[in-house]
């Protein structure tokens, strides 16, 4: 394994962290406003409440190894996708700051606003990283250099709004799934009740999906032609998917958010996986499309980041599982919850 | 007005207000080291009770930080994409070694800190506590590392079409999509000319910032003779980081400033607002740059910057008369933005010996006194003070590098991104101006309402876990 593909795994595993991590809390942002009552409201607030901005910081991360690794992506993705993006930042600050304020103050009016602020930042998050996604599997215009020749109405396209909506179901289902876990009594059979709905929502969104994927996109399925053995990720995705209602069924909570995890992380794979050694095709000249190989870093640069890596992802790990471990059982509220 | 300058103001504004609550949770990071340390040491609960009251400021300034901190990270790329493919090679690691490093450990121990009281022991959370500090402290390190590679790049080489360049030489313009700077050495450029002073500086700087948010709140509540005792305990742990600091604060300042006079000539000349190359070049406590006629206007101590920068009245040093003038900073802003940081670093000193000998007087704590009455009227509102001086520091730092993005490699009108247009640009602006001015609004809001509504009671405790109630008792 060469350093670049290395790092396109790398780059591929933080941001499917992101995905699995702050999904959940984007998810629950989601399904805020489906519960009235301020107290039980509060209990979805603080089941997220000590984990959100860590999840967050799989983001910056991811940003910042793309920055790294892969300065080309970086910069033709983030400049040609800039009104985009600066949507996305405004929903990504907007619902940070209605978590940290939203329970500051008793007054019903200011808790009404922040929480339409939260569901509104939440689910337009969950909406522009989906297009962006669509707009990568689909391919953006690329000039000779590199650069986007696109404009911003030109991501709009159906494929991608699909990818978008898609992506807001898959959060919204992960979201019920940590709620189902951190919740108890009435509120946990409230939530039980989404489940179905949201599951069935996600699997027909993921099917319309793939179908427009396998007609219009067929690019992304050459590497499980050429390399079959790759079908398992493909199985083990459908069975994942399809454990989701059998542990609800079966009671156990945690074996059903860890099966939705494991359903983002093989959705994730499936996208890298379709689009090596491309990190953005360039439509409608591939030619000009950004490779792992020719976007990237330098070698040596790419190594001291692997060192960098090495040394720190063990210690971040170990830290996060044991903070998720500390706050580990149903959410209750304190002295000190938001 | 074209997107240079919409870029440069959208970039200096977002990393301004950025700015504001970075030093805050630094300083104030490692004053709830020294107030959760002095409880695990005296088991006095009126500790235990500042580093909860403390804690929930540094929790509500946490939260704006992270905010208002990963727009920057994504403005490389949106607004600066030229200057990201040119620089991926150096500056992308320091950025995600600041992600690895630092900002997990500090989100990661945050949860513990704001959530964690009932959940853990006293030990376990006081680790979290040091190692929220030592994240906000890394998280110092890597972005300075980082932006003074751009004062003064070292351990790395231009590249064109993949061919290294003779040191010296520049890229032609058509040529600047494919030139890019390359590391040679990674040490070399975590430890290039300037870095170290500059962090120093900075996180000194820092300090005082948290030093005097506790001061100013403490000055307040003893001036109104609500919460004394808890008052004037914080009062005295914000005096001992303030010392230091403002202290500190003089002896990195001019590290920096010998190191800029060797390495940045052409923004020490501007900082100073010296014109004439020569020894006995003059040092103006404040003045005025008349920059058609090339004069500078005020007081002047004779001789006074080549004894600071060289140590002799005989140093030779560069003025801006000799430095092409493509290549001059604004002079005007530069200098103007030195010179009030400077102003405000010795009046922080003054403050802070001021506070220090009324603690040797051990009148401290008695608004009744004159010289006490007066000390903490002034220190209510100096929690301005030490943020203004961070601006400015910055302003004259960023200021003055100009016209370069990278010192001598790249322009920072060269760094842009090509395909943003000036009414994308326009339209991200007004976006930030809105959310950030309501932001502001509801951060000094909420500040104010904690503020009001204080500590809980000492005798009843009550903020005490139950666990270690139990404990400390034991």
């Amino acid at each position: 394994m060469d350093y670049n593909l290395l790092w396109f795994v790398l780059v591929g595993v933080l941001f499917s962290g992101y995905a699995m991590l702050d999904g959940f809390d984007l998810g629950v942002g989601t399904l805020i406003l489906g519960i009235k009552d301020d107290h039980e409201r509060r209990l979805f607030y603080n089941a997220i409440g000590p984990v959100w901005d860590g999840n967050e910081v799989w983001l910056v991360t991811g940003g910042g190894a793309l920055f790294a690794a892969f300065p080309a992506v970086y910069a033709t993705v983030f400049s040609g996708f800039y009104l985009a993006f600066m949507l996305l930042l405004f929903a990504l600050i907007f619902r940070a700051v209605a978590i940290e304020f939203r329970s500051k103050e008793p007054w019903p009016w200011w808790r009404r606003w922040w929480d339409r602020g939260f569901f509104a930042g939440s689910t337009s998050a969950a909406l522009l990283i989906g297009v962006a996604m669509g707009n990568i599997v689909w391919g953006i215009p690329l000039d000779s250099k590199g650069e986007f020749a696109g404009s911003f109405p030109g991501l709009l396209h159906p494929y991608a709004l699909l990818m978008g909506l898609t992506t807001v179901a898959l959060f919204m289902m992960h979201g019920a799934f940590y709620l189902h876990l951190k919740t108890e009594g009435p509120l946990q059979a409230r939530v039980r009740e989404w489940l179905n709905p949201l599951i069935i929502t996600f699997i027909v969104c993921y099917a319309l999906t793939t179908l427009a994927t396998l007609l219009y996109v067929p690019r992304m399925t050459h590497i499980l032609r050429e390399q079959p053995a790759l079908f398992a990720v493909v199985v083990l995705l459908v069975l994942a998917i399809a454990n989701l209602p059998r542990e609800i069924h079966r009671g156990r909570d945690w074996a059903a958010f860890l099966s939705s995890c494991a359903t983002m992380l093989l959705l994730m794979a499936l996208f890298g996986l379709g689009m090596f050694p491309h990190m953005v095709y360039s439509m409608p000249d591939p030619a000009h499309s950004l490779t792992v190989y020719n976007a990237a870093s330098t070698v040596k640069t790419l190594k001291i980041m692997t060192i960098i890596a090495a040394i720190g992802v063990p210690v971040v790990l170990t830290y996060t599982v044991t903070v998720y471990y500390i706050f580990r059982g149903k959410v209750k509220l304190g002295k000190d919850s938001y | 007005m074209n997107v240079e300058i919409l870029s440069r103001i959208q970039f200096a504004f977002t990393a301004a207000f950025h700015y504001l609550y970075p030093p805050l949770t630094i300083g104030l990071g490692l004053l709830l080291v020294m107030m959760e340390g002095m409880w695990l040491a005296t088991r006095n609960p009126l500790y235990h009770n500042m580093a909860r009251f403390w804690t929930r400021m540094f929790g509500l300034i946490f939260g704006l930080g992270v905010a208002t901190g990963i727009v920057l990270e994504f403005e490389f790329g949106t607004n600066w994409a030229t200057y990201s493919r040119f620089v991926g090679d150096i500056f992308g690691s320091a950025l995600a070694a600041e992600g690895i490093f630092a900002f997990f450990l500090e989100s990661g121990f945050l949860a513990i800190l704001l959530f964690g009281w009932d959940k853990v022991g006293p030990k376990l959370h006081f680790f979290a506590t040091c190692m929220v500090a030592l994240g906000a402290h890394f998280s110092a390190v890597w972005i300075i590392v980082a932006n003074s590679w751009q004062q003064t790049p070292a351990g790395s080489h231009l590249e064109i079409g993949g061919k290294a360049v003779a040191l010296g030489h520049r890229f032609e313009p058509a040529d600047l999509w494919q030139s890019r700077m390359v590391i040679d050495d990674f040490w070399g450029v975590v430890f290039n000319p300037s870095s170290m002073d500059r962090l120093g500086h900075t996180l000194v700087a820092a300090w005082s910032a948290g030093a005097f948010l506790v001061i100013s709140v403490a000055a307040f509540y003893l001036l109104r003779r609500r919460h004394v005792g808890f008052a004037a305990a914080s009062l005295k742990f914000g005096l001992v980081l303030a010392l230091a600091s403002s202290l500190l604060s003089l002896v990195t300042g001019h590290g920096s400033a010998v190191g800029v006079a060797v390495n940045q000539p052409s923004k020490l000349a501007a900082m100073e607002g010296l014109w004439q190359t020569g020894p006995q070049a003059p040092l103006h406590p404040f003045g005025w740059v008349d920059v058609s006629n090339k004069h500078t206007s005020g007081p002047a101590i004779p001789a006074g910057l080549s004894l600071l920068v060289g140590g002799s009245r005989d140093h030779q040093v560069t003025g801006l008369n000799d430095i092409a003038p493509d290549l001059l900073p604004p002079v005007q802003a530069t200098f103007q933005f030195f010179h009030l940081m400077v102003a405000i670093g010795f009046s922080l000193i003054a403050l802070s010996l001021w506070g220090a000998w009324l603690w040797w007087r051990d009148t401290l704590a008695e608004p009744g006194n004159l010289a006490t009455r007066w000390f903490l009227r002034v220190a209510v509102p100096a929690v301005l003070l030490p943020q203004i001086a961070n601006q400015a520091g910055w302003f004259t730092a960023e200021i003055g590098r100009q016209p370069w993005i990278v010192w001598g490699y790249l322009r920072t009108s060269e760094g842009l991104s090509a395909v943003v247009k000036a009414n994308q640009v326009i339209a991200s602006l007004i976006g930030f101006g809105l959310i950030y001015l309501l932001l502001f609004a509801l951060f000094l809001f909420l500040l104010n309402r904690k503020i009001q509504h204080g500590p809980e009671p000492v005798e009843e405790s009550h903020e005490l876990p139950d666990g270690w109630i139990r404990q400390s008792r034991a």
